[in-house]
């Protein structure tokens, strides 16, 4: 059975942080990241940190915090041209960056969070990202196979919960969130409003809260 | 007229009436400003959405463009999370798409994502877009600033994808794959086809209707 959700502070966040974990997060150029927790992992003192998603922001925001602080062993993105020191660290030997295309990357995350095996893409095929990987060809179109992603913790930021932990999105700020939902052990959201069980409509609930372990009222910045 | 302006104002001329089109960052985001009266298109955003606009009044908390830029959104926008969006550019419901190029090659191939030991910003959906949208328009300046050729033989650099080009818009020539030939159908205005073959590597064609842009001032 799965635990229910249940609301936690940040200070309850800390158990579930430890050295040299993986963490998926939601954000696009860090709309969308959970800037209270990502302040809460950056207190915790943990390192040696492997980050799974699009990109680490544009420098002093989103998951790049944990990059200029030197917790970042490993990231996984499409992009990180807007993050020098992203770039500077890869550069340097510092830290390990594999990019991914960005939609083979939140495929790779949806199959770590649905059952599957791997997804058969053409994107890549012909370039430097099919390297090392099996290709097959159906029907004269050949694709690369793209394995599954999954984290120790996935860490969201979503507009508003309901006491069972359904989330509703704002706006452009949904982008990663939702696949990041389903492909880890531990999924908490940071939420700028919690409302009662039912006072969400269910037609446009977009993660269903038994994907989600625990909520955080964001605090007000 | 600056080249970017010219760039643009061609490569708007592609559009056709109700296209679903995705533009990269920089002098592709011009395009809308020159589309041609009666046509209307819907602009995907990569990070998630169908209905981009220009930022029209304050800024919208969750609301930015996929250079992370506040953004506007034109009536009728719908909003999704970045598994539908590229299943939505994959898929071949992406009509256009228009990029800039570091180089392109005679056989399609396009390189505009890294240059190795210099530039690594990474793919972004670059790799999705031109792999999966129905036509790809190439929207650059002929030549490096040195002068250098970025129409070639074959590209050096490494590819975003490979055979998927279907035009390239310069500032001095239109050069479209007819039957797979790169093939060189309008000069620009100034644009002599003497100047034109000497700044191009690639072997080309050229249309025997070869005409000047369709642009004027």
């Amino acid at each position: 059975m799965s635990t229910p959700c249940r609301q936690i502070t940040y200070a309850e966040l800390r158990p579930h942080l430890r050295d040299g974990m993986s963490i998926l997060f939601g954000g696009f150029m860090a709309v969308g990241t959970p800037e209270g927790i990502v302040g809460a992992i950056l207190d915790s003192g943990v390192k040696d940190l492997t980050l799974i998603g699009n990109d680490t922001g544009t420098g002093g925001n989103g998951v790049g915090r944990l990059v200029e602080a030197g917790r970042v062993k490993k990231v996984i993105a499409s992009h990180i041209g807007l993050h020098p020191e992203t770039g500077r660290r890869m550069i340097a030997g510092e830290m390990e960056v594999e990019l991914v295309p960005q939609g083979t990357l939140i495929e790779r995350i949806r199959c770590g969070g649905a059952g599957l095996g791997g997804v058969l893409t053409p994107t890549g095929v012909g370039t430097v990202v099919e390297e090392g990987k099996d290709k097959l060809t159906y029907d004269g179109v050949t694709y690369l196979v793209e394995r599954p992603l999954r984290a120790d913790l996935a860490i969201l930021k979503a507009h508003k919960a309901d006491a069972k932990g359904n989330l509703v999105y704002l706006r452009a700020s949904r982008n990663f969130n939702p696949q990041a939902a389903m492909a880890a052990d531990y999924v908490v959201a940071e939420v700028d409003e919690i409302v009662p069980a039912g006072d969400l409509d269910p037609e446009l609930i977009v993660t269903p809260g038994v994907l989600v372990d625990g909520i955080i009222l964001a605090q007000e910045a | 007229m600056d080249a970017k302006t010219l760039i643009a104002r061609r490569a708007a001329l592609e559009l056709q009436d109700g296209d679903v089109v995705n533009l990269g960052i920089g002098l592709p985001t011009l395009i809308p400003n020159f589309l041609p009266p009666g046509i209307t298109i819907t602009l995907q955003s990569e990070n998630g959405f169908l209905g981009l606009a220009p930022l029209a009044g304050e800024p919208l908390p969750g609301l930015v463009n996929a250079g992370g830029k506040p953004c506007g959104m034109a009536p009728g926008t719908a909003f999704f999370d970045s598994a539908t969006s590229f299943a939505i550019i994959r898929g071949g419901h992406v009509d256009a798409t228009v990029l800039g190029g570091l180089q392109v090659d005679q056989h399609g191939n396009l390189a505009n994502w890294m240059v190795p030991g210099k530039m690594v910003p990474g793919m972004g959906g670059a790799m999705d877009l031109v792999t999966g949208a129905r036509k790809v328009i190439i929207a650059m300046e002929h030549a490096t600033k040195d002068g250098g050729a970025k129409i070639l033989k074959r590209c050096t650099l490494p590819l975003t994808a490979a055979g998927r080009v279907t035009c390239i818009v310069t500032e001095l020539a239109f050069f479209r794959f007819l039957d797979g030939v790169l093939t060189l159908t309008e000069t620009a205005p100034g644009a002599t086809l003497e100047r034109i073959r000497a700044v191009t590597e690639a072997d080309y064609a050229v249309a025997a209707d070869c005409h000047p842009f369709p642009v004027t001032d």
